[in-house]
C-alpha cells in the first residue's frame, strides 16, 4: 500500500525537536529562545504583565526590523540557494529590578514586525536567566507555549490527514507467476 | 559575540538616528575646516578604553560594510565588542586592510604610508584614521606646525601631544599622493580635529628658513 499525503499550504510555524520538554538539557537557553520566539502575543502579555510593571528596561538595542535571507538546500549534498527573505524584528535589553540591581541581558529575534513582541520576548529571556524567576516562568510561560505549539501541530496534522489518499494496487501473490514457476 | 560580552555591554546612542547625525555633522565640520577643534558631546555610554570622542566618531561612521583596525591595546577589549554589537563592523589584522583605524595613545602606531590610500580611480576608498592624542592646541601661539590648504583661511598653528616624532614627514608623504591619501581625525577626550589629505602641514622652523 502506498500512501501519499498532500500537505496544505506551507505553515509558518515549524515544528522542531526542542518543542518537547524531553529535549536536550544542554543549550537550554537556545531552546527557550526558540520557544519564546513562537509564543503567541496574548500569552506573553498575560504572563509578563507583572514583570513589565515592576522592572525597568535599559535598551542595548532598541527593537529594529530588518530582513534575513533564508537559504535552502535540496538533498544532503545540494548547493545552497536563496529561498527568500523573511522579516525579523530583534532587540536586546537589560532588565533592571525596581531597586536598580542589574538583571541579565535578554535577546529576542522574532518573525514579523511587532516591536512589542520582540520586547516581551527579550524580557522573558532576561528573566529566565535569573534563578529567582526561572522556575516560575518556565512553568507559566514555556509549558504554555509548548502546549500551544503542540495544539497547533495536531491541528496541522489533522488537516494534513484529511487529504490523505490511499492507493491500492493489486499485489501479485508470491510464487504465482509463470517466470518463477519456470523450469 | 558571546553571552559574557553581552553581559558587560553598554548601550549605544540614546537616539541612534539623531545622535549619529549630530556626530557625523561634527566630523564633517572638522574635516571641512581643518585645524579647528570641534566639540563632541558625550551621547553614549562609551567603553572604558580609548577616548570618548573616538568611540563616538566610530559608532557614527562605521557600519556592517566597514573593516576596522584597532591598535593592540584596544583589540579584544570591551571597545571591540561594543563597536561590533552596535555597528556590525568587521575587524582586520593588518592596518592596510582597514577602512577605519583607531589608534590608541599608548600604542606604537603603524606608518601612515602603511594604511590604504585608495587608488587613482577610487581615491574615496582610502582609510580614515582616528589618532588619539594627549592634548591639542591650535591658534597662533601653537608653535609646532602650521596648517594651510583648502578650508583654512589663513595658516593656523597646531600642537598635538603624543604624535610620532616623524609625523610631519609621514604627513608630507601622505599629502604628496593627492588625490589619494589617508584622512586623519585627531582626538582628545572630548574634541576632534580634522586633517584631510588636502591639508599641508609645515613646521614653523621650516617656514622661517
Amino acid at each position: 500500500m502506498l500512501s501519499i499525503q498532500i500537505k496544505p499550504q506551507p505553515n509558518a510555524i515549524m515544528f522542531q525537536s526542542f518543542d518537547n520538554s524531553v529535549a536536550l538539557n544542554q543549550e537550554a537557553r537556545a531552546q527557550w529562545m526558540a520557544l519564546l520566539a513562537r509564543a503567541p502575543m496574548p500569552l506573553l502579555e498575560r504572563t509578563l504583565e507583572m514583570h513589565v510593571q515592576q522592572r525597568r528596561t535599559e535598551w542595548l538595542r532598541r527593537p529594529e526590523t530588518g530582513l534575513y535571507m533564508v537559504q535552502g538546500r535540496v538533498g544532503g549534498t545540494g548547493e545552497r540557494f536563496n529561498l527568500g527573505e523573511i522579516t525579523v524584528t530583534r532587540c536586546t535589553l537589560r532588565s533592571k529590578a525596581e531597586d536598580g540591581t542589574q538583571g541579565a541581558v535578554g535577546v529576542a529575534y522574532v518573525l514579523g514586525r511587532n516591536h512589542r513582541q520582540a520586547e516581551l520576548v527579550a524580557l522573558a529571556d532576561a528573566l529566565l536567566q535569573e534563578p529567582a524567576h526561572h522556575q516560575n516562568l518556565a512553568h507559566e510561560l514555556l509549558t504554555a507555549v509548548r502546549q500551544h505549539l503542540s495544539i497547533l501541530q495536531s491541528q496541522h496534522e489533522a488537516q494534513t490527514q484529511s487529504t490523505k489518499v490511499d492507493f491500492f494496487t493489486v499485489a501479485r501473490e508470491a510464487g504465482d507467476t509463470a517466470d518463477e514457476k519456470g523450469t | 559575540m558571546n553571552a559574557d560580552d553581552l553581559k558587560k555591554m553598554q548601550p549605544g546612542f540614546d537616539s541612534p538616528v539623531l545622535n549619529s547625525q549630530l556626530v557625523f555633522r561634527r566630523a564633517l565640520q572638522a574635516l571641512s575646516m581643518p585645524g579647528r577643534l570641534v566639540d563632541l558631546p558625550n551621547l553614549a555610554a562609551v567603553p572604558r578604553q580609548g577616548h570618548s570622542a573616538s568611540a563616538l566618531l566610530l559608532l557614527a561612521l562605521v557600519d556592517s560594510d566597514c573593516r576596522l583596525w584597532l591598535s593592540p591595546s584596544l583589540a579584544g577589549t570591551d571597545a571591540q565588542a561594543w563597536l561590533r554589537f552596535h555597528s556590525g563592523c568587521h575587524f582586520v589584522q593588518e592596518p592596510a586592510q582597514g577602512n577605519f583605524l583607531w589608534l590608541c595613545a599608548q600604542d606604537r602606531w603603524p606608518l601612515i604610508s602603511d594604511m590604504h590610500a585608495g587608488t587613482d580611480e577610487y581615491p574615496d576608498q582610502s582609510a580614515t584614521c582616528i589618532m588619539e592624542t594627549g592634548s591639542i592646541q591650535t591658534g597662533t601661539n601653537s608653535q609646532a606646525w602650521s596648517l594651510s590648504g583648502p578650508g583654512i583661511p589663513s595658516p593656523v598653528g597646531l600642537t598635538a601631544e603624543g604624535l610620532p616624532a616623524d609625523f610631519a614627514a609621514q604627513w608630507a608623504g601622505n599629502h604628496a599622493t593627492f588625490p589619494r591619501g589617508v584622512d586623519i581625525l585627531l582626538t582628545t577626550a572630548t574634541q576632534v580635529l580634522g586633517l584631510p589629505r588636502s591639508t599641508m602641514l609645515q613646521s614653523f622652523e621650516m617656514l622661517e628658513v
